[in-house]
């Protein structure tokens, strides 16, 4: 029994508010079929870092937003339950500072009505400062992918969300996929220093040349291993980058700081419905 | 809960139709379809500038419900920065992305009470609109209008429809009364007898007004300040510490959750 993929348009984990706030963005359908990945949920509640949480840079963000989010408790009992009427397709994203976290985390959402997939957040840009578990090798995000995978039903996804580090990615994605992920989202935000020195991540266009090559070298390196490109798709050219590259889905993150309506356009520009073929960058230049 | 259609936000491309510097700031009046109509005072619109990653959150001061140019809205803005360089330096019929009306607005209140409305800088701008919509209720009005220098004074001529009685503070003296909101506002608040303080400006004006306010036993809504990178509650980049109705310490965001909440409910010196 093999696990259905989410796409061609995701919403990228964090960056979609509870959901509610990007509904009124999200066009004719609302939510309706839209593959939203929540903000990263630990099993206890977190405040998320001091401001300034976010400044902008040239060609992006970067960001120490520290994961804010409810706890697992509270998401289930009222952001997820709005989710699922709001007619989203739900992939939750859950972070954890021990394999036997993500393992709870996985196992109660196994069982919590609506969740059609996880996405292992394994690749945050500042782990340790966020005490998050530490993912220096390929072993330790295969190692957390496989206890998710224990206790999550075969036929849902489980995404491994991996820093886009060019020298580890095909290493990384090798493993997580032999520990039973579904499909690698490629990737997260490239670790970076505030102008102050603080610890952060850099997100946007700036990254989207990386994520890039790293899409690229693992479609490559493993043809058969479904890739999803994240990392500064704001246009259907950047997106369509990605999907030439081998991925087969792109997530929309940064970019709905500039346009909360990029979601809504591009899942219309990308509805396989009205492009029965698929298109080629080249369709687009013509 | 879902929000009602007429009250959602929208994102939809608008047009500067009238550009003025008046002192330090420059106004700009701004056709954005179905924005105005959905306005209420302390709603905050996000502008999309061109070459930007994140939007810039600005004020509302005026809304006209009919004009020449159909609905319009006023924005107030400050040259801080190359984003906001950018929109000042838009000229009449330039196209701008615009999302709004955003954030929780001010609480009116079900009779008509004194209120004191205390505002510093461009950041007074939502207490214009407050002040037509509590003298429409019968409300008495009294406005203090404040800032560091007279340029950077939000102009109350306008605002005299409004209110009963305007008070101009600057910290150098430059026009009307010298000082800061910080020296005036426990006097102030004591004259105007007021049942409820609202604030808008920064964080320091704003604490004032709420610590003066809960001297007298008095209500306070502050339209909190703050750097909003989207302004939509998608980024969860503004945290505002409060405290809860339930009395918990929680982190909400200032777009979203506020920019308008109860001045006794801010955890001011985590701030």
């Amino acid at each position: 029994m093999s696990a259905w993929l989410p796409g061609p348009v995701l919403v990228a984990a964090g960056c979609g508010g509870t959901g509610r706030e990007l509904e009124p963005y999200a066009g004719p359908a609302g939510l309706e079929g839209l593959d939203f990945v929540t903000r990263s949920i630990t099993l206890d509640a977190r405040q998320g870092g001091p401001g300034p949480r976010l400044v902008e840079v040239p060609g992006g963000v970067v960001n120490a937003v520290g994961l804010p989010n409810p706890g697992l408790e509270h998401f289930l009992a009222t952001e997820l339950p709005w989710l699922v009427r709001a007619g989203a397709r739900v992939i939750v994203s859950i972070a954890g500072s021990t394999m036997g976290e993500y393992a709870d985390l996985a196992r109660r959402l196994s069982r919590a009505p609506g969740v059609a997939g996880l996405e292992v957040n394994v690749g945050a840009p500042d782990e340790v400062g966020l005490g998050l578990f530490e993912v220096r090798e390929p072993y330790h995000s295969a190692s957390v992918i496989a206890a998710v995978r224990r206790e999550f039903p075969a036929d849902r996804p489980v995404l491994a969300k991996l820093r886009p580090d060019v020298s580890r990615v095909v290493e990384g994605a090798r493993s997580c996929h032999e520990a039973g992920a579904t499909a690698i989202v490629i990737g997260n935000a490239v670790p970076a220093a505030f102008p102050d020195g603080r610890a952060g991540g850099l997100s946007g266009p700036a990254i989207a040349p990386i994520a890039l090559r790293c899409v690229a070298a693992v479609h490559q390196a493993l043809p058969d291993l479904p890739t999803i490109g994240c990392g500064g798709v704001r246009d259907l050219a950047s997106a369509r980058s990605y999907l030439t590259a081998g991925a087969t889905a792109v997530q929309v993150g940064t970019a709905l700081l500039h346009d909360p309506t990029t979601v809504a356009r591009l899942r219309a520009e990308l509805d396989p419905t009205r492009h029965p073929s698929t298109p080629t960058p080249s369709e687009e230049d013509a | 809960m879902c929000m009602p259609e007429a009250r959602a936000p929208v994102h939809v491309d608008g047009e500067v139709v009238a550009s003025k510097r008046i002192g330090g700031y420059r106004h700009l009046t701004l056709t954005a379809p179905g924005v105005p109509e959905r306005f209420r005072a302390g709603n905050f619109v996000a502008v999309s500038v061109a070459g930007h990653v994140t939007r810039r959150t600005l004020w509302v001061h005026r809304v006209r419900a009919s004009s020449a140019f159909g609905p319009t809205l006023d924005v107030v803005v400050e040259a801080r920065g190359s984003g906001t360089a950018w929109l000042t330096a838009q000229p009449v019929g330039a196209k701008v992305a615009i999302t709004g009306p955003l954030g929780r607005a001010f609480a009116l209140p079900k009779e008509a009470v004194s209120c004191l409305l205390v505002g510093e800088g461009y950041a007074a701008a939502p207490l214009f609109p407050l002040a037509e919509r509590l003298r429409e209720r019968g409300c008495a009005v009294s406005l203090v209008v404040s800032a560091p220098d007279e340029a950077r004074l939000l102009s109350a001529l306008e605002a005299r429809r409004s209110a009963r009685s305007v008070t101009v503070l600057t910290a150098d003296g430059s026009v009307g009364q010298r000082g800061t909101v910080g020296d005036h506002v426990d006097d102030l608040v004591r004259r105007s007898e007021a049942d409820v303080v609202y604030a808008a400006g920064p964080s320091h004006v704003l604490r004032a007004a709420a610590g003066a306010a809960e001297r007298v036993g008095a209500w306070s809504q502050v339209a909190v300040e703050t750097s909003m990178p989207c302004g939509t509650g998608l980024c969860h980049g503004c945290p505002l510490p409060v405290v809860g109705e339930d009395g918990v310490d929680r982190v909400v965001r200032a777009c979203t959750e506020g920019p308008v909440v109860r001045g006794d409910r801010v955890r001011w010196d985590d701030l």
